[in-house]
């Protein structure tokens, strides 16, 4: 076998052929997950520009550097941009589209037109959301909420339709997912043989299919109250605002897990690299993704507590929230298990994930308070619950993001970035992370609420500590950006398989060929088997 | 005529692969689609509960008879569709695409008959809420009851569109011979979809026009 990998003989993926025209129509999923990192590193870039120029006026109480109504505009366009053209596209369409075929052995998805297509559905998603900005903007928060977001004199009705073509987007990648895992797994790849990255993904995009049709629903309901003049949700004709809540969050809360497990996907992969042993239980770990997929579509009631909700029906809701805190738990007890007597080596990706489980399980926890009726009463709408959720999507997502950049960019690029600045930055986001997002717990507390312009000025230094610390965790992604950047030109020469890994995206060549494998692989062991030695662990992967 | 080979995508090693999973991906897809409509039966729903004398009232004038004929018109439409998925099947191409030529045809005539429902509703001043006119509006209820109603059928009308393009398109290809024994899957996924919006209105003729 060709020590550079299997496929090696080829030209790689970038280079098999060339000119604008062969990226933008190209149907190999591997360059169009890097589309999708181009795209989705961009809108993290502005929503990140929204963020700073959110929190650089709450410097201050009074005026710092925009009105109010442009405050307005900002956090709703902020979420927006962050939610849906960042978080959840970020790492299905980037990581899952390049990895998922290669550990399945795969030349491909099962259906790479429906793949390109999903990419330019994203890309209109994107100008209608940014045209509606243009027009306007929207003031009602992410959540659109009614009986205001039909009233509202700005642009809802196109960030309403915009929302909706994005959920067209990931409907079609989750579908492909889908039917790609059961379809073209290679030989000898059973269930229980697949990398847990592979069932993560499967589990989120089983709640993208059946949770996104509803938010779609909702958005272009809210876009014809406010576009037409329908009223479904409006008092004056009978319409209750309350039901909009259910249908938002029906979609909304499974939609924080469509954020989260693709996370838990990169985690898992990272912690049994790294720690160079297979997972404490990997059905604890595969299982719990569906069972987290699944309680998701039960829990949506949590939102509404103060929303004219009978006590029993919290308490249920409460209850049931509760469970997905148990699935949690037993993730993280099997990555922390996975550790205990491995080999570990603390590269980014591996710091990346202490952090992860810092502020994962530090968010979480906080979201099981948040779920007790008593104790919601007092947070809700204040910035104990921006806190929660920043800690949860932010630092959960953008750190797995994070360690999924650099844990996979010697596969899709070949080269290895600079370990000493990978680490430096990380830390720089994780402190600067803390800063932001720890003082507003301290401010929900105190009774601070969220999407206030101003606040009274004994909760200022909180604030000010606040927005420092998004300058630092601002400048740490900017940074860790730049790194990678420099080592795509620089960097040096990475083999099929810089980490030792055993899992089977490694055993192609770095980059990939256009097809992936000269031969499709016939795979006889688990992407775990840590006990074989590299050259075992290769033959009982061998080519046909 | 010679009968085209079947392509067989790189990414698939058999036949029957590709085809399991072109099956696989539209029952998915019809799974996702049917939330869609759940969420607006939920709805429906909720409201009949919270209104249900006004709902009798805003619902009275549907023309039963009307809804019925189109209820008819499109479980005929999808009898002729499971057999030209069948005749394809059987290599009887040129059948199949006349067969789905008829479905098509239906699918038109069950429009027309809901163009005539809506320009009745339109003459009666029965509009979605933001749109009444007359001073003496009915009670914010049967208002409901009636932005309901169009929503859901316009939205079911999308899909009848959208499924009668399928249909045209299977039945284009099944007169060209590209689709026959040799290759029958984009009929069948495109029949599959068809089913989908006639059980869907199904579900609706029964909520607009049976239970008043
Ligand atoms: C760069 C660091 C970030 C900072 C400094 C920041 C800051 C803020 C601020 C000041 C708000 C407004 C809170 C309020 O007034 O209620 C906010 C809201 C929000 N942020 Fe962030 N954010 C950051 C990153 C992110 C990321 C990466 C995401 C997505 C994963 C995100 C998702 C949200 C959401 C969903 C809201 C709620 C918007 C709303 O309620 O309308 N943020 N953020
Ligand atoms: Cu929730």
């Amino acid at each position: 076998m060709d020590p550079r990998g299997v496929g090696a003989t080829h030209p790689d993926y970038m280079r098999a052929e060339s000119g604008v025209r062969s990226w933008l129509l190209t149907k190999d999923h591997k360059r169009i997950a890097l589309m999708f990192y181009g795209a989705v590193i961009t809108f993290l870039m502005l929503g990140g520009i929204f963020a700073l120029i959110l929190r650089t006026e709450l410097l201050t109480p009074e005026t710092t550097i925009i009105d109010p109504m442009t405050y307005n505009q900002m956090f709703t366009l902020h979420g927006v941009t962050m939610v849906w053209l960042f978080l959840i596209p970020s790492i299905p369409a980037v990581f899952g589209n390049f990895v998922l075929p290669l550990m399945l052995g795969a030349k491909d998805l099962a259906f790479p037109r429906i793949n390109l297509a999903s990419f330019y559905v994203y890309v209109a998603s994107a100008i209608i959301i940014l045209t509606a900005m243009v027009l306007g903007g929207a003031d009602t928060g992410w959540t659109f909420y009614v009986p205001y977001s039909s009233t509202s004199p700005t642009a809802v009705t196109w960030m309403g339709i915009g929302i909706f073509v994005n959920g067209v987007s990931s409907i079609m990648t989750a579908l492909n997912f889908v039917v790609t895992t059961h379809t073209l797994r290679a030989q000898g790849l059973r269930w229980h043989r697949l990398p847990l990255f592979v069932w993560a993904i499967y589990g989120t995009s089983i709640i993208i299919l059946f949770a996104t049709p509803v938010l779609g629903l909702s958005l272009l309901l809210v876009a014809a109250d406010h576009g037409l003049g329908l009223g479904i949700f409006d008092p004056r004709y009978g319409g209750d605002p309350v039901l909009f809540q259910h249908l938002f969050w029906f979609y909304s809360h499974p939609a924080v897990y469509i954020m989260i497990l693709p996370s838990f996907a990169v985690i898992s992969e990272v912690v049994c690299t790294f720690s160079q042993r297979p997972p404490a239980s990997y059905r604890a770990i595969a299982y719990s993704s569906l069972g987290i997929a699944f309680i998701g579509f039960f829990t949506w009631g949590h939102h509404m507590f103060v929303a004219g909700m009978s006590e029993w029906d919290a308490g249920v809701f409460g209850g049931l929230s509760m469970f997905v805190a148990i699935f949690s738990a037993i993730k993280v007890f099997t990555w922390v298990a996975t550790l205990r007597g491995g080999s570990i080596a603390f590269s980014t990706p591996m710091l990346y994930f202490l952090w992860f489980l810092f502020l994962f399980v530090f968010g979480g926890m906080t979201g099981v308070a948040v779920a007790t009726q008593s104790l919601d009463v007092h947070w809700h709408d204040g910035y104990f619950v921006v806190a929660h959720f920043h800690f949860i999507m932010v630092g959960g997502a953008l750190t797995a993001f994070l360690a999924a950049a650099h844990y996979w960019f010697p596969k899709m690029f070949g080269k290895l970035y600079d370990e000493r600045v990978g680490l430096l930055t990380s830390v720089a986001v994780f402190i600067g992370f803390v800063f932001t997002f720890l003082p507003q717990f301290l401010l929900g507390n105190a009774g601070m609420p969220r999407r206030y312009y101003s606040y009274p000025p004994h909760f200022q230094w909180l604030n000010v500590l606040s927005t420092g610390g998004a300058w630092l965790l601002g400048a740490g992604l900017i940074l860790a950006l730049i790194n990678l950047v420099v080592a795509l030109k620089w960097g040096r020469r990475a083999g099929p398989n810089p980490w030792g890994s055993r899992s089977f995206e490694w055993i192609t060549s770095s980059p990939p060929s256009k097809h992936n494998f000269d031969v499709t692989p016939i795979i006889e062991r688990t992407p775990y088997d840590y006990h074989l030695s590299e050259e075992d662990a290769r033959a009982r992967s061998r080519a046909s | 005529m010679p009968v085209r080979a079947v392509e067989l995508a790189e990414q698939f090693e058999t036949i029957e692969k590709q085809e399991h999973a072109a099956r696989l991906a539209m029952w998915v897809f019809l799974g996702s689609e049917t939330l869609l409509f759940a969420g607006l039966f939920a709805l429906y729903a909720a409201y009949r509960v919270m209104y249900p004398a006004d709902f009798h009232q805003a619902l009275a004038h549907n023309d039963t008879v009307l809804g019925t004929v189109n209820t008819v018109v499109l479980i005929t439409s999808s009898f002729t569709v499971a057999l030209a998925v069948h005749y394809v099947r059987e290599d009887k191409s040129r059948l199949a695409a006349l067969l789905l030529g008829l479905s098509v045809a239906f699918g038109m005539t069950f429009l027309v008959v809901k163009f005539v429902e809506y320009a009745d509703h339109i003459h009666h001043h029965a509009l979605p809420a933001g749109m009444y006119t007359m001073a003496n509006a009915p009670p914010a209820g049967a208002v409901m009851g009636q932005t309901l109603y169009w929503f859901m059928t316009a939205l079911h009308g999308l899909h009848v569109v959208a499924g009668m393009i399928m249909l045209g398109v299977a039945a284009i290809g099944c007169a060209r011979r590209r689709y026959g024994r040799h290759r029958f899957i984009i009929v069948e996924n495109s029949g599959l979809y068809w089913h989908l919006v006639d059980i869907v209105w199904i579900f609706l003729w029964p909520l607009f026009y049976l239970v008043k």
